[in-house]
Formats: structure tokens, sequence, C-alpha cells
């Protein structure tokens, strides 16, 4: 126990190391501010977005801003451009190089399911990458959008603190360069080659074939794996290299990897809040809300940890032993940091995944399904800060109410418009999610692969379109989800819940930005203050439980019930 | 010299209690004394079923929700193997409990907004036996009286009134003096003086009574344009529509209802799946539990009670977006004559310059006053008079020069083109200048001491030659400091905004406790002003009363008018108060700042209430679940867990009906400490109190042995 609790202590440490020094220089770059990389990048950068348009050598930051309509279509557009690339070269990867294993086009449904995923930043998997891709289609389409998913994530999360601080949204295509060029790539690089030094492969040579002891044949997949490792965390992407994901030996192959990546997949979520701090002056705000989600993510850690290390009371009974969970494990890693990560992964929406989920104690599911649910436990790159703050604007209409005064948020307006487009991030999840759990449910036998029956089977269908719904990516994987209707379904479900709220919180930003700033006043409500933090972390569990409750009572919650009634 | 205790006597030409006395607002009315209150209750209670009919049902989507649940457990209840057989022992018993408990949900929540309609149309209906099918007595041009019926009076007309008579319409007394009798309105009963020229005194409402003597007066509203129209059109809620900060919650609570539903309807996919149907009728008990029903029956008459209490003061807001604006005022414009003072000031002091005697100055400013019939003009002229003035012109031969905002002065002109002046001692240093005459020496220093001491310095010449100054004293209107004071705590800031002399409004303000002042402002000035702190992100209100003040009232965000000011500025003011006492700010922006802290503490109970509704009941819906563990309060059984639930429901909308149409008190506590408090009694209380009573009623189901 004493271990463990050193692991996710010294885990976490670092996290609140890292976050201040990152928040800041991401808000330096996303502020035009000189930065290190500027010399070396600069020259190509601007020159790259005057050729295709986009500002001219004038514009300090390097672009025109952009209205929120400009903004909106510059991101549906360009992911709709990327999505069709990408699912060209895939579907054409036969003629394309780098396919030592002659992989031909997979059928449509998968394909576009796989192209959606990426896409919208999410990451599921129902093909297994190492038996469907070319090397080409993993680095070129996948790891290409993995960079720009994750870019238009922090560029949304940009624009929207920028117009929630007063400011212009900015342009989409300068975000987006900057946000690979001065943040994504830069760490990417440096990560790739850390693990590499762990021991992850980065070959573009094709499948070993090695003869075993025993004399017989073994396949190895082996691949570009480590470059695709880095941006699979630190984008927060969660598709993997290979079908089990960080579970494989080569994405991740001892302690040292296991801890770069968990790092690399909270770092930007979490730093994004600090960042917000530095453009909103009011460092005292990010700290409380950054506190407000650590104490929310410890919570669930440590229900996870304890519901892991009790084991199975059912196996343990049988056995008569005293062990902790150890199904689904990678013991070269061990359970602790499976837990740990099962919560950081749903948390932060990476969804990748170094254990097998479906194999959590009922406690385990609850947490992640939870984190899911929640969607602002530091949340989806970008995304993740923009909800939180939309959930705090309807704590402060809440609020404001209650101690008699329209509310304002950074001395602007809290109105109609903005209540409705809050309402939309916040009905469309519950949407997306229990429609098509409720339809895939009432018809188990002709559209879904669900393995098992029962609480279980609740929790793996609810889990899949949350994670989808999320833009997570991670299931549990007893599943069989690679069917036409679970393809299509969870299409639906990612794209709705991707962009949907990205437009409402643009337009959200967009509304705010331009209203009139008020002073702040004696009898202002103080958004920085422990109470209101504490208010919203409140409004956030009570909207969350009100659509959710249900489903986590009858999946992980009667499983827990039933396991213990059992023992 | 000191000529002050003239003006004590003219008090009593102002509203009996303004001055020494407490504030008019501060006086219990006494309309709702009247109110039978039983008959009241009926009323609403037969309202309350008028209003199922789902045309007005249909207005409040949460509570139609519940209507609708209603309508569907009734179905159930008489077929209840509808879609399949029923699980339930008893459905037709169980089904038809929650039918009952719904429907009641649903009238207790009209109930309420009955209530508070009810309460507002009683008094409505006390004010509408005011306006009987009075005769009016119609002056001709040519002097000749007519009678008509009180109803086909319009603006202009000028009545003859006489002791007895009812005022059949609001105007402005032209001629005469009376006693009127305003307690149908004001619930004050002693009579109040009326005369012409003055501001404050000449203007009468529709309703009141003359009492003695006579009247002339000029109609100044059209039929059911007047006071009493606009009220009981306010009181009846006839012209109600929704606010902006009411649409805004509605929407908030459409959306948690909108979740609830989508929870609901998918849910029987999840209880199949695990082989625990549930029926409808138990997840329409689900819905009602879950959706905000509270604050959804008690959302119309919290805002219909708010703006009843603002009538109760004698203020008519023009709409609830006007009252609700209220909440939000960080700064308050007063303007000085009328609104801080009384709008006639009174000579304190003759001073009489280039050497002249006391007399002799009495005598030009009564030759300068004697056409003048602003309160003002009547005032020097008495007390010129006794100082001995007399008039040594011939009147007839004499022509009167008005005021204008222009000239600054008014006076007189005499045979053989004598001219007598009164007015400010810049214009009269003009018009003596054009005259080739000579200000005297000391003219400066006397009018800067007059400015000190908080009073208006008026000039007074024949000709070239300035004979005195003549010390106005502007009288506070009692209160105001206090107020001003009450004001700064509530974090408003208050500026003094007039036309007057830098020095005068300094010491006005002073005197008044604002915290700001700007003197010598124009009409647009004070526009202006307005416009640069509405940039600067402040909500502003402002008070005025005179013709320019109209634009500055149209700019503010809120513009609260003086029953006595002029018809322009009444026009383009969002509030108008009938007592012409600014004091009665304080109480617009707490009922305002009532109304949002009692939606918001409703909401935020019924939000509360809503978890624990569902913790309570979800354990017992899925039978096949074993989610006892999740049982803490021991319900006895399913039945009886949901039935309690339902009943707490319902009855915590009449529970709350008192506190809704009160309002919740607020207390000028700092921002944080408010909140705090808030969030324990509501937030807190509302996740605390349903588990002890529906533990107690569910205690009390067992008990008759059901369930």
């Amino acid at each position: 126990m004493g271990q463990s609790f050193l692991q996710i202590g010294v885990t976490l440490c670092i996290v609140i190391a890292i976050v201040p020094v990152l928040g800041r220089y991401m808000a330096r770059v996303f502020q035009g501010e000189r930065t290190l990389l500027d010399r070396l990048i600069n020259p190509i950068e601007r020159s790259c977005l005057v050729l295709i348009g986009v500002g001219s050598k004038d514009d300090a930051y390097g672009g025109k801003p952009q209205t929120v309509g400009e903004y909106i279509r510059a991101v549906l557009y360009s992911n709709l451009c990327m999505g069709t690339l990408v699912y060209l070269i895939i579907f054409y990867q036969r003629f394309l190089p780098w396919n030592p294993n002659d992989f031909d086009a997979p059928s449509w449904d998968i394909l576009l399911h796989t192209v959606v995923s990426f896409v919208t930043n999410t990451g599921q998997q129902h093909y297994t990458g190492e038996t469907t891709l070319s090397y080409f289609s993993q680095v070129a389409a996948l790891g290409f959008l993995m960079f720009t998913s994750a870019a238009t994530g922090l560029a949304v999360g940009i624009a929207f603190i920028r117009g929630l601080t007063g400011k212009k949204l900015g342009n989409f295509y300068v975000d987006v360069t900057r946000a690979i060029t001065r943040i994504l790539l830069p760490i990417s690089i440096i990560g790739a080659i850390a693990l590499v030094f762990c021991g992850v492969p980065q070959t573009l040579g094709g499948t070993l074939v090695v003869e075993t002891l025993e004399g017989r044949t073994q396949y190895i997949a082996r691949g570009p794996v480590a470059s695709f490792e880095i941006i699979k965390m630190l984008g927060d992407n969660g598709g993997g290299f290979f079908g089990v994901n960080s579970a494989h030996p080569y994405e991740n192959p001892n302690g040292a990897a296991n801890l770069i990546e968990t790092i690399a997949m909270i770092a930007i979520p979490a730093s994004l809040i600090y960042t917000y701090g530095i453009f909103a002056k009011n460092m005292k705000q990010a700290w409380l809300l950054f506190w407000m989600v650590f104490v929310a993510l410890i919570i669930l850690i440590w229900v996870t940890v304890t519901g892991e290390q009790q084991g199975n009371p059912l196996v343990n009974g049988t056995l008569g032993l005293e062990q902790p969970n150890l199904e689904g494990k990678e013991i070269r890693l061990g359970w602790v940091e499976t837990a740990l990560w099962a919560v950081m992964t749903t948390a932060t929406m990476c969804g990748a995944v170094n254990g097998m989920h479906d194999s959590l104690m009922p406690e385990g599911l609850f947490s992640s399904l939870s984190s899911l649910f929640l969607r602002i436990i530091w949340g989806g790159q970008g995304t993740g800060t923009a909800y939180l703050f939309t959930y705090l604007i309807l704590t402060l209409f809440l609020v404001g109410l209650i101690v008699g005064r329209t509310p304002q948020f950074l001395g602007r307006k809290i109105e109609r418009r903005e209540i409705i487009l809050a309402s939309v991030v916040v009905l469309i999840y519950p949407i997306v999610v229990l429609i098509p759990s409720a339809i895939t449910l009432a018809y188990p036998l002709s559209l879904s692969g669900i393995t098992n029956p029962g609480f279980h089977g609740i929790s793996q269908v609810v889990y899949e379109y949350a994670a989808a719904g999320a833009n997570n990516g991670s299931s549990l994987q007893g599943l069989d989800n690679n069917t036409l209707w679970w393809n299509l379904s969870t299409c639906l479900t990612m794209f709705a819940g991707r962009y949907i709220p990205i437009i409402a919180i643009l337009l959200l930003a967009d509304g705010i930005s331009r209203k009139p700033k008020a002073v702040e006043t004696a009898i202002t409500l103080k958004t920085d203050s422990l109470l209101f933090t504490a208010a919203t972390a409140g409004l956030v569990v009570i909207l969350a439980m009100l659509a959710f409750f249900p489903v986590l009572a009858l999946g992980p919650i009667a499983e827990g019930f039933k396991l213990a009634a059992a023992s | 010299m000191n000529v002050a205790p003239t003006s004590e006597g003219k008090s009593s030409r102002f509203r009996p209690g303004v001055e020494g006395t407490l504030p008019s607002h501060r006086r219990p009315t006494l309309k709702k004394a009247k109110i039978n209150r039983k008959k009241l209750y009926i009323r609403a209670m037969r309202d309350a079923f008028i209003q199922m009919h789902p045309g007005y049902a249909v207005k409040n989507p949460v509570m139609f929700l519940v209507w609708l649940g209603t309508f569907v457990t009734l179905v159930f209840t008489i077929a209840p193997n509808l879609l399949g057989p029923s699980p339930e022992n008893h459905p037709h018993l169980f089904y038809g409990l929650l039918t009952g408990i719904c429907f009641l949900t649903v009238w207790l929540a009209n109930f309420a907004e009955a209530l508070a309609l009810g309460q507002g149309q009683a008094q409505a209906d006390i004010l509408q036996t005011t306006k009987s099918e009075a005769i009016a007595k119609k002056l001709a041009p040519d002097g000749t009286i007519c009678q008509v019926p009180a109803t086909s009076l319009r603006t202009g007309d000028t009545i003859y009134l006489v002791a007895g008579d009812m005022i059949p319409a609001d105007g402005k007394v032209i001629m005469g003096v009376a006693s009127v009798d305003e307690s149908v309105i004001t619930g004050e009963t002693v009579p109040i003086l009326k005369e012409s020229g003055t501001n404050v005194a000449s203007s009468v409402i529709g309703g009141t009574h003359i009492i003695s003597d006579e009247l002339i007066v000029r109609i100044t509203s059209d039929p059911d344009q007047g006071f009493i129209d606009r009220m009981i059109a306010l009181l009846a809620g006839t012209k109600r529509s929704k606010t902006p900060g009411e649409i805004t919650l509605m929407i908030f609570l459409g959306v948690l209802s909108l979740v609830a539903l989508l929870v609901v309807a998918t849910l029987p996919a999840f209880a199949y799946y695990v082989e625990s149907p549930v029926s409808v009728p138990i997840l329409i008990a689900l819905l009602v539990a879950l959706i905000p029903t509270t604050m959804g029956g008690l959302f119309n008459g919290i805002s219909i009670a708010a703006m009843n209490g603002v009538a109760q003061f004698n203020i008519i807001a023009t709409s609830g977006e006007a009252l609700e604006a209220c909440a939000d005022i960080t700064t308050l414009i007063l303007d000085k004559t009328g609104t801080i003072t009384f709008g006639n000031r009174l000579p304190q002091e003759f001073i009489p310059l280039n050497g002249h005697s006391l007399e002799e100055m009495a005598n030009i400013a009564l030759a300068a006053s004697v056409f003048d019939d602003t309160s003002e003009g009547k005032s020097i002229t008495r007390v010129a008079q006794s100082l001995g003035g007399q008039l040594d012109f011939d009147l007839n031969q004499a022509l009167g020069v008005k005021f204008s905002e222009d000239t600054r002065m008014s006076g007189t002109n005499f045979e053989r083109g004598h001219k007598a002046r009164k007015g400010a001692v810049t214009a009269i240093k003009e018009f003596i200048r054009l005259g080739n005459g000579q200000a005297p020496p000391e003219l400066n220093s006397v009018c800067e001491k007059i400015s000190q001491q908080g009073g208006t310095p008026l000039a007074v010449c024949l000709d070239e030659e300035i004979y005195g100054v003549i010390y106005l004293k502007d009288i506070i209107k009692p209160g105001i400091c206090e107020a001003c004071q009450q004001l700064g705590y509530m974090g408003i800031n208050t500026i003094l905004l007039t036309g007057d002399n830098l020095i005068t409004t300094s010491v006005i303000a002073n005197l008044a406790g604002v915290n700001d002042f700007v003197g010598e402002a124009t009409a647009e000035d004070k526009v202006s002003i307005i416009h640069t702190e509405q940039t600067a992100g402040k909500v502003v209100a402002m008070i005025g009363d005179g013709s320019n003040d109209a634009a500055a009232l149209l700019k503010a965000n809120v513009g609260v008018v003086m029953n006595t000011g002029s018809q322009a500025a009444k026009e383009a003011a969002d509030i108008i108060d009938l007592d012409s006492d600014p004091t009665k700010v304080i109480d617009l922006v707490s009922i305002s700042r009532q109304l949002v802290v009692t939606r918001g503490a409703l909401t935020t109970f019924s939000l509360a209430n809503d978890i624990t509704k569902y913790f309570l009941i979800i354990p017992f819906i899925f039978t096949a679940a074993h989610l006892q563990g999740l049982n803490i309060m021991n319900l006895s059984s399913a039945n009886s867990a949901v039935i309690s639930t339902l009943i707490y429901n319902a009855v915590t909308i009449p529970a709350l009906i008192p506190l809704a149409l009160r309002g919740v008190q607020v207390k000028y506590l700092q921002t944080n400490q408010l909140l705090l408090r808030h969030l324990l009694i509501y937030g807190l209380g509302g996740i605390i109190a349903p588990l002890f009573a529906i533990k107690f009623i569910d205690m009390l189901i067992a008990t008759t042995g059901w369930g």
C-alpha cells in the first residue's frame, strides 16, 4: 500500500509542478509573445500563413482575427477536409508506401468510424491497428489527425478563454498552427526520444517473424511506435498503435514509460486552467478551479484504488487469498498504475488504456464512468476547460439569483443567450449517450455484441457511448464493437458530442466578449472564492447525477452490491 | 430681515407626514386591511381548477409536464394492464393514488399563482370601486358648466370641482385652493391641501375626493390612462408579460426538466435489460420527483407578488423588467429641485444692495413677481408684502415676462418702458450690462455667501440697477440623508446632478449625504453623464421630475419619476412614484433584489430536493437490482417510498407559498456571507429536509399497514 501511495503521490506532484510552467508557456504562445522556438519556426510559419492567405506580414500576431461565424466554419471545414483526406489515404493504403504487411482497405464502416474517431480527438478503436493499417496510414493519416485534432481542441479552448476574458476569438488557423509548432510537436519530439530510450520501438520494418524456442513461428508486430505513442498521450487521442493500446509492451514497456505517458496525458488539460488564469489576470480563480478538479480527481483515484486493492471477493474467497484484483492488469506495471491510469485516462478524455477496464472492480467502473459523465475533471484537450467554465457560468447564474444580482462573469452579464448555450453543452451529452445506449440495450441480440448479461452489460454499453460522446475513446474491451451498428452509432455520438458543444462554446464566448464590462463594486459576487468554487463543484455533480444516476445505479453500483451479496 | 417663519407655515401644503414625521412609505398602508382573506382563498381554489385548462397550463412547461403525467397515470389507473400485466399488487389503488397526488401537485401550483393574482386583483377591485360612473362638471371655453360623464373627459379639458366631488381623472389645479382626501390611494387619512402653481401640490389624482372649497382642474390624462387605471392594470396583472430574468430562469428549469425527461424516457430500456421492468406510472412518479416542480409551481406567484409589493408602496412600475433592473443598480442619479429638495424654494432673506433700503428692494421684488404664478414667485410676493413692499405701478398697463431656460429670469414690463426683473445672478448681470448699468461690487461676495449656505441667490433689478439679492433656500426632503447612507450600504453610489451653481450643489450634496455631485448641468450634460457611467459598466437609475430630465430618464437603465413631475418626464420613466419620495428607491431596490433572491433560493431548494428524492426513489424502482444498500433512510416499501416522495413533492408547494409571496428577506450582509447563508439554508437544507420529511410520511403510511 505504501508503495502505491508513493507512486500516485509522485505522479501527482509532478503534475502540480508542470502546471505553472506549461500553463505560462501556453499563455505566451497564444498571446503571441516571444517564445524559445520563434527564431526557428517563425519564418516558416509566417510564410505558410501568408501563402494560404490567413495572415499578412503586418499582422502582429500573425493572422486576422476571425468573427465567430468564420471561426466555427474554419473549425468545421478544416476538420471535414482533414477527415476526407485521411479516409482516402487509408482507403488507398495498398497503393501507398510503408505497407510492408500489404494491408488492404478496411470495410467502409470501420474506416468511417476510425476517421471520425481520430478527427474528433476521440481515438476510439474498433479496429486493431497492427493488423489493419499500414505504417503510412498510422503515421501520416492517424498521426496527422492526432496532432490536428488535439490542436483543434486547444485552439477552441483558447478562443473560448479569449472570449470569456473579453478579447477577440483570434484566428483558428494561426492557433492550430501555433498549437502544433510550439506545443505539441516540440514536446512530442522530446517525449518520443525519451520513450525510445525506455524501449519503445521506432522502426519502419515490417512484422518480425521469429522462431520460438519450441520451434514454432511467432509474428511480432512493430513499427514507428514511439512517435505515435507520445502524441497519442499528449494530444489525449488515446487510439493506440496496437489494438491493446498502452497495455502492449511495445507501447508501454516499463514503469518509466508509463510515468511519461501518464504525465503526458494530463499535462495540457491541467495546465490550460493556469493559462486561463493568465488570460483573465486572476490566478486565484485559476488555482481554486485547479484544486477543485484536483480534489475530485483524488477522490475518484481513491475510490478506484480501494476497490482494486480489496480485490474480487469471489476470487479471493475461492482461492483463500487476500490479493488485489489482478485480472486485466499488466504485472510489469502493477495494479496501482492501472488504477491510477484508468481514472486519469477517463478524466482527461485521453482514452488510452494500460490494462483492461472491463476487468476493473465496480468501484473502478464507477470512477471511470463518473469521470466521463462529469467531463470537466481536466476534460478533453481545450474543451474540458471550456466545459468547466460553462458549468461555472451556470453556477454563476444560479448563485447570482441567490444573492439578488444579475450574474456577471469577469464583469460581463450572464443572460438568456448564455444560459441557452451553456444548456446546450450540458444537454447534448446525456442525449448522445443515453438514447443510443437505450436503443442498443433494447435490442441486445440483433444490434450489439454485449458479452455480459445484467449490470455489467449496462456498464459496457453506457461506457462505450459515454466515452464516444465525451471524445474519450476508451471502452470496456469485452464489448464486440466492430459491427455496423456500433461503428455508425458511436460515429454519430462522437460527432455530435464534439462539434455541437464546440459551436455552442464558441458562440457563448463570442457573445460574452462583446458585452460591456461592468465595474466590480463591493457587492459584486466574487467568483474567485472558495465558497463559489464549492458551489460550482456542487452544481457540476448535481447536473451529472441528474442525468446519469440511474445508469450508475444499474451499472457499477448494482454490480457492486451483487458482488458483495455473493461473497 | 429673516423671513424664515413664513416658510414654516407653508409646510402644510405638502403631504402631511413628509415634514418631520416618518417618511410616507414607512407608514402602513390601509389598502391591505380591506381584503377579505377567506374570499380570497376560496376564489384562488376555484381559479386553480380553471387554470387546469391545457391552453393555460402549457404556459408553464415544468408544470405542464406534471399535468401530462397526471393524464397518463389516469389512463393507467383505469387500465393498469395496458402495456402488459402490471407488476403492482393493487394497481388500481396505487395508480389512483399517484394520479391523485400528481393532480394535487398541479392544482397546488395553480393555487399559488391564483392566490398571488387574487391578492393583486382584490386590491385592484378596491381601487376599481373608486372609478364609479362619476359626472364631471366640464367648463366650456366660454365659462359655462355642463355635466358630462367622467369617461368622456380628455387631456386638456377643464373641470370645476366643489367640496364633496370626486375628482374624475388625474389633473393639474389651475385655480383655487382646496383640501383633498387621498386615502383611497395612499391610505393617508389626513387631507392634503391643493393649490395651483406649486409643483408638489397642484396635481390631483382621479378617484380622490375634495373635502372643502373648490378647484378648477385641467385634466392631464385620457380615460384609462390615469394613475389609478395604471395601478389597477398592474395589480390585476392584465398587462403582465414575462421579463428577461423570468424567461432565462424558465429556460434553466426547462433544461433540468428535459434532462429528467430524457432519463425517464430511456430508463425502461435499461430496466428491461436487467430484467427489472418498471411500470409507466412509476416512471411518471420518478419524472415528477425529478423535475423542479417546487420552483415551477411557485414561479409565477413570486413575480406577481413582487409587483403587488411594489404597488403597495404607491409605486407604478411600467414593466416587470424595470423592476428587475432595480436589483442591479450601482449608481443612483438624483435631480435636486423637486427630487431631493422640495420643488418650491422659499425666500429665506432679502439682502438689499447698492445702498437701497429693505423696503425699496421689497417694492422691486414685488413688482418683478406680481405676474409670476410659480411657487417661487408666489412666496416672494408674500414675503415682499409682509416686508412692507408696495406696488408703485399701474398693473393694468403692465405686462408679465415669463421665465424661460434661455433668459433664466422673469419679471414685469411697466408703462414708460420700466422693466423689473428677478432671476439668476449671471442673467441679471447681463441684463443690466445691456442697459449700461454697473453691478454693485458687493454682489459677488453676497452671492457666494448664499451659495455656501446651500441657498440659491436671485438678483432683483429695475432697469439697469440691481436692488438686491433674494436668498432662496432649498429644503431637503426628510429622510434623504439616511436614505443615501442606506444606499451606500447597499452598494449604490449616489450622484446629485443639477443645473444649479456649483457652490449650492456642493452644499446640498453635503447636506443630503450623496457621494458625488455635478452642478451647472444642462439637459444634454445629464444624458452624457449617464452615458459615461453606463460605458463604465454601471447600471444607472435616475430620479427626476422636470421636463429637462426626460431625456436623461429615458437614457438611464431605470428612470424613476415623481408623480409631481412633468408629463414628458412621466412618459419617459419606467417607474412612477406617487408620493414623490426619493427614499423609496431603497424599497424599490429591496423588493427587486428580494424578487431575484426568492427565485434563486427556491430554485436551489428545488434542485437540491430533486437530488434527494432521486436518491430515495431509485433503490426501490429496480427491484431486481437489489439496491437496498442505498436505502439509507430505511423506507418501508417501494410503493410507500414513491407515494411519500410525491406527497412531499406536492406539499412543499403550499408550504412555501408564504415564503414565495412574501419574498426571502434580504439581509444586507456581505455578498459572500449572504451566499453562504442562502446556500446553507436552501442548498444544504434542500438536501436534508426531504430526507426527514419523506421518512416521516413513509412512517405514517407504514402505520396504515399498506404498502
